[in-house]
């Protein structure tokens, strides 16, 4: 085997961007006005999709550092309290960094029906995080809409994101 | 070779993960940590959400033009399916509106003449600035938005925002070019109020949900479904008489506001600059209610 040029190992560590990147557009995509009938409070979770994804199918591509950074810039842009994603979505993917391996080669159906799973417990412990934070009941109806939401929406992201990872396969 | 890689392998991979398990710990720790000093002293996390903010300005309002056509999509489309509905009413809307207009001409000048009779303190005039808005909070926890101007145009802490509906709510981080502003149906916002007709005064209190509820009401206060809601001038941040929104439901317990402002479309705010003459330097001036600086 010939070794790799120059050009060819920098396209191999591009790729290997994809799911930093990809989160990162989503963590955006939560920031963005979208100017919808009442929306802003149920935006769904685009970053949790992202994170659920990638932690597993390429955990080795978004390592616990790179959450922390990109959960960090969403509290930030958002005014979330500043911590409160970095915490869930680190203890959602040390959750699932001891599942992946099941999820592996199941169909679509049993990987959307893990995050039917893995969403309402987000849900349910950033709302906990946040009452305790706020030190008053944060009303639980947009958590619970936004959780709906996120699930329905997976199958959408789900199609980009096989793609990407295929893409992003293709040079490894 | 191989047997040296194997055994490379074998001790290279306790050590992964045990550097990932130990980087766990620690980031989760950093979060709690981050979190608990946020809460304690908001002004450590202030600056540095001011400059993220300044620095994803340029990115949220490149990417917050096409979710704003987008959004204009649908508006158009829900406007072209009520159109004939809407003309009337808006017919209707503006013969009743010139009846008010010569009201209000008239009322105004007879303001002016009595303001001179009485010799009235002038309050000052505020000054402002329009700025677009280029971030929501995207989530069920907080309700703010960020704008594209900060301390360069004057934006500061504590000032008022608001549409031409009505008062929106208050900047409470400004970075250089961006600022963060805390609606008024935001669990932590207060804002000092007045029922314009009886005058009772009262605390505009979000709680997260559409539509906040008056605290600090006097036991006896009249208060009727349809009274508008105004700003009422107390603590000196805010110019008094902004419009707020109107009472939507009283009960025993509490008393809930519709405010005026559609938070479906909010794109552009304006920050009014409001500084009482000899009033507290703004070093001093209370951030939270209750809360020196």
């Amino acid at each position: 085997m010939r070794a790799a040029t120059w050009l060819e190992r920098t396209d191999i560590q591009l790729r290997g961007l994809t799911p930093f990147v990809f989160t990162f557009l989503m963590v955006l995509a939560s920031a963005l006005p979208w100017h919808l009938p009442n929306f802003a409070p149920v935006t769904p979770a685009f970053t949790t999709i992202a994170i659920y994804y990638w932690s597993i199918y390429r955990p080795d591509k978004l390592p616990y550092a790179a959450t922390f950074i990109l959960a960090m810039l969403l509290d930030l842009l958002t005014g979330t309290p500043l911590g409160l994603s970095a915490l869930v979505y680190l203890l959602l993917q040390v959750i699932l960094n001891t599942q992946r391996t099941f999820f592996h080669g199941k169909p679509f159906l049993v990987v959307w029906w893990g995050f039917s799973l893995v969403m309402p417990g987000v849900s349910l412990v950033s709302w906990i995080i946040a009452s305790l934070y706020f030190n008053a009941l944060v009303p639980p109806m947009p958590f619970i809409i936004q959780a709906g939401l996120t699930i329905s929406l997976y199958p959408l992201f789900a199609v980009a994101l096989s793609a990407l990872h295929r893409h992003m396969m293709e040079g490894q | 070779m191989r047997a040296y890689r194997g055994r490379a392998l074998l001790l290279a991979l306790p050590l992964k993960s045990l550097i990932q398990r130990f980087a766990f710990v620690l980031l989760v720790g950093a979060a709690i940590t981050i979190m608990i000093l946020s809460r304690a002293e908001p002004r450590l996390v202030d600056s540095l959400r001011g400059a993220v903010g300044d620095a994803a300005t340029p990115i949220l309002e490149f990417f917050s033009h096409p979710a704003a056509s987008f959004a204009s999509l649908v508006e158009q489309v829900d406007a072209v399916l009520d159109v004939h509905a809407e003309n009337a009413m808006l017919e209707a809307k503006n013969a009743k509106l010139l009846k008010w207009q010569t009201v209000a001409a008239q009322i105004s000048l007879e303001n002016e003449e009595l303001r001179q009779l009485l010799h009235v303190v002038p309050d000052p005039n505020a000054s402002f600035i329009t700025a677009r808005v280029i971030s929501d909070s995207g989530g069920p926890f907080v309700r703010t938005v960020l704008i594209n101007a900060g301390k360069k145009n004057n934006v500061r802490k504590g000032q008022a925002a608001i549409t031409n509906e009505g008062l929106t709510g208050r900047v409470v981080s400004a970075g250089q070019h961006s600022a963060r502003i805390l609606l008024l149906t935001d669990l932590n916002s207060r804002i000092p109020v007045v029922i314009e007709s009886s005058r009772e005064r009262a605390v505009l209190a979000g709680d997260n949900t559409p539509s906040p509820r008056l605290e600090f009401l006097a036991v006896d206060a009249r208060v009727h479904i349809g009274n508008r809601i105004v700003t009422s001038g107390q603590g000196g941040i805010f110019p008094p008489g902004l419009p707020v929104g109107i009472v939507s439901s009283v009960s025993e317990e509490r008393a809930l506001v519709q405010p005026y402002v559609n938070w479906d479309r909010l794109e552009y705010v304006t920050v009014l600059d409001y500084t009482l003459p000899g009033f507290l330097p703004e070093t001093k001036r209370a951030g939270r209610i209750g809360e020196l600086r």
